[in-house]
C-alpha cells in the first residue's frame, strides 16, 4: 500500500496527465481547421476542386459537361453571373471559361468568392489550374469585370466506378463582400483586426 | 462482489490514536462547510442541490413549451425569438445543469470515494472550484434567456448564433456560460479519474470496481477528451462575433459546418457522459433488488468502455443532411448502430440479472425497471434515426425530440431519481416515504411517457421541431402530449414532498438498509456517513 507520500505524487502525475490532455484537446480542435481544409483538399471531400498541381495529361477523346453557377452574397452590391451556363469540354485537356461582374455601388467593394464542385464526389477529379477564386477580387465603382477561370478534368472519371455515371458536373461560386471591405463599410459592428482572412492559396 | 471492511468510521466515540483532534466528525461552521467545503460528501450535496434548481427551472421552461403547443395558434409565448432562447435555454439547463450535477457531480463526489474506500477525492479543492463555477454559469446562462438574446438552439449552430442573426449580449453570455460549466465539468472530471485510478482501497482491482465508478471513469475520460472541443468551437464562435475572425464565416474563408462537426464531435459523446452514470446506478439497483450479482460483470464493464471509444466516431449521425456525401452516410450509418451491440449487452444483462432473483419491487426498482422501459423504447427509435435515408424525412421532427427525450428526458432522469432513493437514506440518514416514492413514480411514468410518446406520432407526420406553432392536423397528440407534460409537472411536486417527508422524517435507517442484496462499501458506513470516511482503509477480498 502506497504511503501518503507516494499517494500524492501519483495524484500530481495524473493531474497533470490529464490536464494535458484537456489542453491537447483544445489544441486539437483548433488544429480541426487546417487539418479539414488539407483534408477537403486531399480527397475532394464537400466537392472541394484539385487546386493547381499537375498540368492537363491530354485527352482520350471524351467530353464532359460542365456546368455553371453563381451566387451573390445580398451583402455584396455586385452582379455576379457566368459568361456561359454550360459547355462540353473534352477530358483531359485545359480550357478556359470566364464569369463577369459589375459592381452596382459608387464606390470600389472587394469580394471573395468561395466555391465548389457538385457532385462532390466528382471534386476529385476536377482540377482548377487558375481562377479568380484564389484572391480577392476589387472592383471599382461601377466598375465591370471579366472573370476568367482555367481548369481540366480528368479521363480517370471514367474509369472509377464511384464517378463512371457522372455526366455533368457543376461549378458553383458564391461571392461575398471580403471582410475586412466589410469592416470599412461598418458592417461588422463590432468587428476588431481581422484575423480569419482565407489564404491566398485557397 | 465481497467486499469486507475493517473500518468503522470515527464517529464512534472510540479513538484510533491518530492524533488529531479534529476526528470525531467534527464539522466546520456552516460558511466553511458550505462554501468553501473540501469534503467530498458535503460538494456532492451541493451538487445534487444544484441540480434540483436546475432541473426545476428547466421543467418549468418545458411546462412553457408545452402549454404554448397545447393548442395551435397559442400565444403565450410572444415572439418566435422569445421560443427560441426558451428551447436554448431549456436544453442546456436540463444538460449541464440538472443531468450532469446530478449524475456526475452529485452522486459521483458522494459515492465514487464511497465505493472505492478512498478517504476523499484526490484534489478536493479543485472539486470546490468545480462545483463554485457552476453557479455563475447559471447566472449568465439566465441573463441569456432573460435578455431574450440567446435563440440559437442549444446546438448553437452559426449563422444562427453569429453576430448577424444574434448580436445580443445575450448569446455572449450564454457561451461564457457554457465555458464555465465545460471546465466545472473538466475539473471534476481529472479529479474523478486520479481518485479512480490511484486511491482505491487496497485490494481493489481495477475488475473488482463497482459497475457505478467504472461508468464514472469512462463519463469522466469522455468529458476530458470531449468538452476541449466544444470549448474551442465556442470560443471560436464568440471570436467570430466579438473579435472580427471568420472560423465560420464563408466571407473570411471559414465553414459553418465545421462548427456543426466541432459541435457534434463534443455533442455525441455528451450524451453518453450524461447516460453512462445512469447505467451504473441501474445496475447496482437492479443487483440489490434482485439479490444478485450483476450478471456478466466484465461484458458490462467493456460495453461502457466500447460505447464510450465508438461514441467518438458517430458525430457526423447529427448531420446527414448538411451535405456529407453518401458513403460518409454509410459509414456513420454502420459505426451508429454498432452502438447498438454494446448497449444490447447491458439491457439483457440487466434482464439476466432479475432473471430469478427474488425482486423486491421498492421505489428505486420500480424506476431501475422504469428505466429499462424507456431506454429500450429510445434505444429502438435511435436505431430507426440512425438511417440516413429514413433520417433524410424525420431529421429536426418531432420524432427525434421524442427519441432523444426517451433516453434523456426519461432514461437519465429515472436513473437520477433511481439514484436518489437508492442512496437518500444513505446519505441523509432518514427513511424516505415509501408510499409518496411510489406515487411519484407512477405519476412521472404516466406523465413522461404521455408527453412523448404521441411525439413519434407527431414527427412521424412531418411536425418539425423549434417552432412555436403548427397546422391543426396536428393539434389532437399536441394536447395529449402536453396533459402529460402537466402530469409530469405535478410529479415533480409530489418529488418535493418526498424530500421535506425523508428530512423531516424521525425514522433512522440502518447502514445497510437494503440488506444483503447491497454489497458495495459504502453499505459499510454508517447513514449518513461520517463527515471523514475511510480514515483507516479498507481491504477486498
Amino acid at each position: 500500500m502506497p504511503g501518503p507520500g507516494q499517494q500524492r505524487r501519483a495524484n500530481r502525475t495524473t493531474g497533470i496527465a490529464v490536464t494535458a490532455i484537456v489542453f491537447g484537446m483544445v489544441g486539437v480542435s483548433f488544429a480541426a481547421i487546417p487539418l479539414y481544409r488539407l483534408f477537403c483538399a486531399a480527397t475532394g471531400f464537400g466537392g472541394t476542386p484539385k487546386i493547381g498541381g499537375a498540368s492537363a495529361p491530354g485527352g482520350n477523346g471524351q467530353t464532359i459537361r460542365v456546368r455553371f453557377n453563381a451566387d451573390t452574397n445580398p451583402g455584396l452590391p455586385w452582379v455576379f453571373a457566368p459568361d456561359e451556363l454550360e459547355i462540353t469540354v473534352p477530358l483531359g485537356e485545359d480550357h478556359l471559361a470566364s464569369y463577369h461582374a459589375h459592381n452596382r455601388a459608387n464606390r470600389p467593394v472587394t469580394g471573395t468568392a468561395v466555391y465548389n464542385v457538385t457532385p462532390e464526389k466528382a471534386a476529385k477529379y476536377f482540377h482548377k489550374t487558375a481562377c479568380f477564386c484564389f484572391n480577392e477580387q476589387t472592383l471599382e465603382a461601377n466598375q465591370d469585370m471579366s472573370f476568367p477561370l482555367s481548369f481540366w478534368v480528368d479521363p480517370e472519371i471514367t474509369r472509377d466506378p464511384n464517378t463512371a455515371d457522372v455526366r455533368v458536373v457543376t461549378l458553383s461560386y458564391t461571392f461575398y463582400k471580403a471582410l475586412d471591405d466589410a469592416a470599412k463599410a461598418g458592417a461588422l459592428a463590432k468587428a476588431g483586426p481581422h484575423v480569419g482572412s482565407r489564404p491566398a492559396t485557397n | 462482489m465481497a467486499a469486507t471492511t475493517h473500518d468503522h468510521a470515527h464517529d464512534h466515540g472510540d479513538d484510533h490514536g491518530h492524533g488529531h483532534d479534529d476526528h470525531h466528525d467534527h464539522k466546520p461552521s456552516f460558511v466553511a462547510r458550505w462554501f468553501f467545503s473540501t469534503n467530498h460528501k458535503d460538494i456532492g450535496t451541493l451538487y445534487l442541490i444544484f441540480a434540483v434548481v436546475g432541473g426545476i427551472v428547466g421543467g418549468a421552461l418545458s411546462e412553457i413549451m408545452r402549454a404554448q403547443l397545447q393548442f395551435p395558434n397559442n400565444h403565450i409565448v410572444e415572439s418566435g425569438q422569445q421560443w427560441n432562447t426558451i428551447i436554448t435555454t431549456h436544453g442546456l439547463l436540463m444538460i449541464f445543469f440538472s443531468v450532469m450535477p446530478a449524475l456526475i457531480g452529485g452522486f459521483g463526489n458522494w459515492f465514487i470515494p464511497l465505493m472505492i474506500g478512498a478517504p476523499d477525492m484526490a484534489f478536493p479543492r479543485l472539486n470546490n472550484i468545480s462545483f463554485w463555477l457552476l453557479p455563475p454559469a447559471f447566472v449568465l446562462i439566465c441573463i441569456g434567456l432573460v435578455m431574450g438574446e440567446s435563440g440559437s438552439g442549444w446546438t448553437l449552430y452559426p449563422p444562427l448564433s453569429n453576430a448577424t442573426y444574434e448580436h445580443g449580449m445575450g448569446m455572449d453570455c450564454t457561451l461564457f456560460a457554457l465555458h464555465l460549466a465545460g471546465v466545472s465539468s473538466l475539473l471534476g472530471a481529472m479529479n474523478f479519474i486520479t481518485t479512480i485510478f490511484n486511491m482505491r482501497a487496497p485490494g481493489m482491482t481495477m475488475h473488482k470496481l463497482p459497475l457505478f465508478i467504472w461508468a464514472s471513469l469512462v463519463t469522466a475520460w469522455l468529458l476530458v477528451l470531449s468538452v476541449p472541443v466544444l470549448a474551442g468551437a465556442i470560443t471560436m464562435l464568440i471570436c467570430d462575433r466579438n473579435f472580427g475572425t471568420a472560423f465560420f464565416d464563408p466571407a473570411g474563408g471559414g465553414d459553418p459546418v465545421l462548427f456543426q462537426h466541432l459541435f457534434w464531435f463534443f455533442g455525441h459523446p455528451e450524451v453518453y457522459i450524461m447516460i453512462l452514470p445512469g447505467f451504473g446506478i441501474i445496475s447496482h439497483v437492479i443487483s440489490t433488488f434482485s439479490k444478485k450479482p450483476i450478471f456478466g460483470y466484465l461484458g458490462m464493464v467493456y460495453a461502457m468502455v466500447g460505447i464510450g471509444v465508438v461514441g467518438f466516431v458517430v458525430w457526423a449521425h447529427h448531420m446527414y443532411l448538411s451535405g456529407i456525401d453518401i458513403d460518409t452516410r454509410a459509414y456513420f450509418m454502420g459505426a451508429t448502430m454498432v452502438i447498438a451491440v454494446p448497449t444490447g449487452i447491458k439491457i439483457f444483462s440487466w434482464i439476466a440479472t432479475m432473471w430469478g432473483g427474488s425482486i423486491d419491487f421498492k421505489t428505486p426498482m420500480l424506476w431501475a425497471v422504469g428505466f429499462l422501459f424507456v431506454f429500450t423504447i429510445g434505444g429502438v427509435t435511435g436505431v430507426v434515426c440512425a438511417n440516413a435515408g429514413i433520417d433524410e424525412a424525420i431529421h429536426n421532427t418531432y420524432y427525434v425530440i421524442a427519441h432523444f427525450h426517451y433516453v434523456l428526458s426519461l432514461g437519465a432522469v429515472f436513473s437520477i431519481f433511481c439514484g436518489v432513493y437508492y442512496w437518500i437514506g444513505k446519505m441523509s440518514g432518514r427513511q424516505y416515504p415509501e408510499f409518496w416514492g411510489k406515487v411519484h413514480f407512477w405519476l412521472f411514468f404516466v406523465g413522461v411517457n404521455l408527453t412523448f410518446f404521441p411525439q413519434h406520432f407527431l414527427g412521424l407526420s412531418g411536425m418539425p421541431r423549434r417552432y412555436p406553432d403548427y397546422p391543426d392536423a396536428f393539434a389532437g397528440w399536441n394536447y395529449v402530449s402536453s396533459i402529460g407534460a402537466y402530469i409530469s409537472g405535478v410529479s415533480v411536486l409530489v418529488f418535493l414532498y418526498v424530500c421535506y417527508r425523508t428530512f423531516t422524517s424521525k425514522v433512522p435507517v440502518a447502514d445497510n438498509y437494503w440488506g444483503e442484496g447491497a454489497t458495495t462499501l459504502e453499505w459499510t458506513q454508517t447513514s449518513p456517513p461520517a463527515f471523514h470516511t475511510y480514515t483507516e482503509l479498507p481491504r477486498i477480498h
